[in-house]
């Protein structure tokens, strides 16, 4: 018990998926622009993480592992059976949601979709597997790094919100000052692992 | 009658090989339409492999590969493919070419795909691979996309070059992997035996990923203050 809490401290807070690794990033930038649509691919973020998380470890595992089905070494195979169980279960998803709560569909609106391409589902199946964690711990993680995710957006976004009212030179406007304020969240966030360069020169 | 004129000018214009239309399609990509700074494309892995100027070349060209493969087949079926599944088809077309790009890495280059590995995983959910099929190789001939693959893999890999050599040099001291300023003698000047140069310390920050992210950020600042068109009015 200790432990899977200590997965999603660690993997909401101190491994941020956007600001300790940068991953997720695009429409992280792109749909930052205010609080409420954050919210909402936010919530639809944590929820497709959740899912597809234990999902690729069930492939990984069951399939494409050594004691698989399969009795062979698929890993080769990797990269296309978790992109597609990733837009497969997103579909479903969708059509789901679209069924029973037609309400969070409109507030959802196109996020849906789009979460296909967003790294960060990805990136976190894949470091589910780089970091070998078991069923429990792998649906802890999906929870965590996707919760992770959605406050750095919701915070990003509420930021930007009150950013227009400030001088900002033009050119920076925009699009240059969300990667400099992102720049300047990811430094705060390291505080929690501890600013020292020594342990990044050895990566 | 005129929709036809236009139509035959169009396909006319088609059969060029590297008339002005297409070598625009790779210029443009390289700075006015820059996929990082100013489509949003592609952020994601960007920032990650930029601490040295090694990977970072081996991801430009990772990626380059991928975006003018990719766009050159999608625009070979985009006839074919119906709409409702057209992304899974996508999807599967460009972690095919990952895997095939991910294997070849392994086999020749084995530490640098240690160093890269989950990153080249996420070149497949790189926006600037789908956002090219959705926005480009959809509704455009095979010859055209692969160049604008090329181009728009080649605007890429330029911020991702700029951003690591800064970050080398600056964090590291070094260039390339070759030691140049430091204050041992592994390096080629050693800092601690000149006196002019003794004050010399690299700079940590660099070396912290959130650096890369103020050099896009400062990228983005001097491109649009050079050209203002692309000024943000919202």
């Amino acid at each position: 018990m200790d432990n899977l809490l200590n997965i999603f401290i660690k993997s909401a807070f101190i491994e941020n998926m956007v600001l300790a690794y940068f991953i997720g990033m695009c429409s992280f930038l792109a749909v930052s622009k205010s609080v409420k649509t954050a919210i909402g691919l936010g919530a639809a973020v944590i929820f497709v993480l959740a899912l597809t998380v234990p999902i690729n470890w069930v492939i990984s595992e069951l399939v494409l592992g050594p004691n698989g089905i399969f009795k062979t070494d698929l890993t080769f195979l990797r990269f296309i059976l978790f992109i597609a169980s990733i837009a497969a279960s997103v579909q479903l998803v969708e059509m789901a949601v679209e069924k029973y709560s037609p309400s969070l569909y409109n507030a959802l609106g196109i996020f849906l979709p789009l979460i296909t391409v967003n790294c960060a589902i990805l990136g976190a199946a894949l470091f589910m597997v780089a970091r070998e964690y078991n069923f429990a711990e792998s649906v802890v993680y999906g929870i965590g790094s996707g919760f992770g995710w959605a406050l750095a957006i919701i915070a990003m976004a509420a930021i930007r919100e009150k950013i227009r009212y400030s001088h900002v030179p033009a050119p920076l406007r925009g699009l240059g000052i969300a990667f400099i304020l992102t720049g300047l969240m990811g430094m705060a966030f390291m505080a929690l692992m501890g600013i020292n360069p020594a342990t990044y020169m050895q990566q | 009658m005129a929709e036809t004129m236009t139509k035959t000018a169009v396909e006319k214009e088609k059969l060029e090989w590297f008339g002005p239309k297409e070598r625009k399609l790779i210029t443009d990509p390289l700075n006015d339409d820059n996929p990082v700074t100013v489509q949003i494309l592609g952020v994601c892995s960007a920032l990650a492999v930029t601490t040295m100027l090694k990977p970072a070349l081996i991801m430009a060209i990772a990626v380059t590969v991928v975006t003018g493969f990719s766009n050159l087949v999608i625009s070979l079926m985009r006839n074919g493919i119906p709409k409702q599944i057209r992304m899974i088809v996508q999807l599967v077309v460009i972690a095919f070419l990952v895997t095939v790009v991910e294997q070849v890495l392994k086999a020749y280059s084995y530490p640098v795909w240690k160093q890269l590995s989950v990153f080249i995983g996420l070149i497949i959910t790189n926006c600037i691979v789908m956002g090219r099929l959705e926005a480009y190789a959809m509704a455009n001939p095979p010859w055209r996309s692969f160049l604008d693959g090329l181009g728009n893999g080649a605007g890429y890999g330029l911020i991702l070059i700029a951003v690591a050599a800064i970050r080398e040099f600056f964090g590291r001291g070094a260039f390339m992997g070759y030691k140049i300023l430091g204050a041992t003698d592994e390096f080629l000047l050693n800092t601690s035996k000149h006196w002019w140069l003794s004050w010399y310390q690299p700079n940590g920050l660099m070396v912290i990923p959130a650096s890369a992210i103020f050099l896009v950020g400062i990228f983005i600042w001097i491109q649009r203050s050079r050209n203002p068109k692309l000024v943000d009015v919202s």
